[in-house]
């Protein structure tokens, strides 16, 4: 069982309450860009076993999307932030290397 | 408008009671809730303060909810709700926000009696002990397969919002959870 915290409306939301957004920070690749960088924005995901970032839209409550820091592997969350946000923040990674101390973002 | 409401005022009897409440005016209001001009507006027509984050003011025949940090919906007699409208939309006027009316895309109920807390927990993922959830803050979540909006109205009253064509549904599983011998006496 998975429960997030939803940073817009503070509520310690359970996983069925929560609708998943697949991975977060990606960059979009539209028209102009090459035919790699559009084939990965379109299709390459990472699928770490570990440290992960995701997008969750709290679809049964205040219905806003917001981003989330967790481990795949735990099911530890990390951390839940604002979805206005292009990079993991400087707390969001603290708190990720607080608990595991090996882990850097490129991984 | 809609004359009549979604189930037409239904009730399932017992020590709990679920009753459908019948016409209610909703209207849901999106814009910048720091907006003065905003806050002006919504609290002159309530009469009630400004929401917080999840709260939900109520005064005598009209409540203001915090829906989410866009969203509000404001509660008033069923046939004040087309002139509520039109004096929202007035006062807000040039504002970045929308007026809906959407009455008639809601339904409303009260679930009543010495297990009412009880009933609603067995349907929602939402933690509703005492001591988490009160009076004067609005929950939404999930009630069974549907969207619902919950709050303490009374000592042992709830209310619950949901949408007008899952109000069937919504009844069915709230006069089932509050049957007469299925209680927990968890709370």
């Amino acid at each position: 069982m998975l429960i997030l915290e939803c940073p817009c409306c503070g509520v310690m939301a359970d996983e069925t309450e929560l609708a998943p957004g697949g991975e977060a920070h990606l960059k979009r690749y539209g028209p102009g860009s090459s035919d790699e960088e559009f084939e990965g924005y379109l299709f390459h995901r990472v699928n770490p076993k570990g440290v992960h970032f995701e997008r969750w839209r709290h679809a049964n409550g205040c219905g806003k999307w917001f981003l989330a820091a967790r481990c795949t592997n735990t099911l530890e969350v990390f951390a839940t932030y604002s979805a206005q946000t292009p990079e993991p923040p400087q707390h969001v990674i603290d708190a990720i290397a607080a608990r595991r101390p090996n882990w850097s973002i490129e991984a | 408008m809609s004359d009549v409401s979604a189930l037409m005022g239904a009730v399932a009897e017992g020590r709990t009671r679920v009753e459908e409440a019948g016409l209610a005016g909703m209207i849901t209001l999106r814009g910048d809730l720091a907006s003065a001009k905003l806050i002006a507006a919504v609290t002159g027509l309530a009469g009630v303060e400004m929401p917080g984050q999840r709260e939900i003011k109520t005064g005598d025949d009209k409540a203001v909810a915090w829906m989410s940090r866009d969203e509000l919906l404001i509660m008033v007699p069923h046939e004040e709700a087309e002139a509520a409208v039109a004096t929202l939309s007035t006062a807000l006027a040039g504002e970045h926000a929308t007026v809906a009316n959407v009455s008639d895309a809601r339904a409303l109920f009260r679930v009543e009696g010495p297990h009412a807390r009880e009933a609603i927990a067995k349907l929602a993922p939402a933690d509703l002990h005492p001591d988490s959830f009160g009076p004067g803050e609005m929950r939404r979540t999930r009630m069974a397969q549907v969207p619902a909006a919950i709050w303490q109205s009374g000592d042992d009253q709830f209310s619950v919002i949901c949408f007008r064509s899952v109000a069937q549904y919504v009844f069915d599983l709230l006069a089932l959870s509050a049957k007469d011998g299925s209680e927990v006496g968890y709370f």
